[in-house]
């Protein structure tokens, strides 16, 4: 059965390819569209990649971390959501582990990632 | 279980069903049965698996033994052609993107559960107050001396699951014909693998 889920979600795998490759402690810039009333507009969140959830699914997921004002701030987008306008990778990371939970603990100097080249 | 999105961006989940080819085994009518009806066939079956009844049953068709039969009253084709017996139905003459169908499955067995999770008994609420080890006990099941025994169906520990369980309001989300391939929002019972009836 699962073969046959997979006929369904080849179609939609075509739309992850516009998507660059991107994975835990990257740097991403995202950008969302929002609908308020009839208009749409495109609004950025630009934070790091701390996991990608559920790979090569239609559920797939991935988490952006930012910190701002002093508050960090998590978002989960479904890679697959017609909301997402476009993802740029902005700065590729070097870290050991494909979920960065330990970053929530951590701040300033403690949070920096490595750039990975 | 896979999910797909929708034009307003929401992310629906849905369930993939092989819906065909279905062949036409028999055509049930008043004069002959005393009742107006559609046999329907799915899968293959193995030869040394099929009685000599049902190969007869098959020849009348004019097909190859089938693994599953159901039977549809009030049958209706998308289009008003007249059904044959042996026709061979395709997921896109019985279904369009947009229907809402009803799908009737076997449940998944549960084993043999208590009152709480079989009946949606809410338990003994307290841990203290009185209470050892009844948690999760059924409490009373009647009265004492008259009626001196417990009623008929009485909702009690036992078996759960391996139920026929029928789930409304489906919507068909996606409709591949090549592959008959019907994508539905939302669960339907049973486990992997297992078979449904899909009603309009």
């Amino acid at each position: 059965m699962s073969d046959l889920i997979k006929l369904v979600e080849a179609e939609d795998a075509e739309a992850r390819k516009n998507y660059p490759d991107f994975k835990a402690g990257d740097t991403v810039n995202v950008h969302v569209k929002i609908r308020e009333g009839n208009k749409e507009r495109v609004q950025q969140f630009r934070g790091t990649v701390i996991q990608r959830k559920n790979p090569n699914t239609n559920g797939e997921t991935f988490t952006v971390r930012k910190v701002s004002n002093g508050v960090g701030i998590e978002r989960i987008f479904p890679i697959l959501s017609p909301n997402l306008d476009k993802i740029e990778l902005v700065r590729k990371g070097k870290v050991r582990r494909a979920r960065l939970y330990y970053l929530r603990g951590k701040q300033g100097k403690a949070a920096r990632i490595k750039e990975r080249i | 279980m896979t999910s797909l999105f929708d034009e307003n961006g929401r992310n629906i989940p849905c369930t993939v069903i092989e819906a065909g080819p279905c062949v036409v085994t028999q055509i049930k009518t008043k004069e002959t049965d005393g009742y107006e009806a559609v046999q329907l066939s799915w899968g293959e079956r193995k030869d040394k698996h099929t009685t000599k009844a049902m190969k007869g049953h098959f020849q009348k068709a004019k097909t190859s033994p089938k693994l599953k039969l159901a039977e549809f009253r009030d049958f209706q084709l998308n289009s008003e052609e007249e059904l044959t017996l042996g026709q061979t139905l395709e997921v896109s003459s019985l279904f369009e993107e947009g229907d809402y169908v009803e799908a009737i499955g076997t449940s998944k067995g549960k084993g043999f559960q208590g009152v709480v999770r079989r009946h949606n008994f809410a338990g003994v609420g307290d841990a203290t107050h009185g209470q050892h080890n009844r948690m999760r006990a059924p409490g009373s099941i009647g009265a004492a001396s008259y009626p001196s025994r417990v009623f008929k169906g009485m909702k009690m520990a036992g078996r759960m699951g391996g139920d026929r369980v029928q789930v409304f309001n489906l919507r068909v989300l996606k409709i591949m014909p090549e592959e008959n391939l019907i994508v539905v929002s939302g669960a339907i019972p049973g486990a992997k693998n297992s078979t449904v009836i899909l009603e309009k």
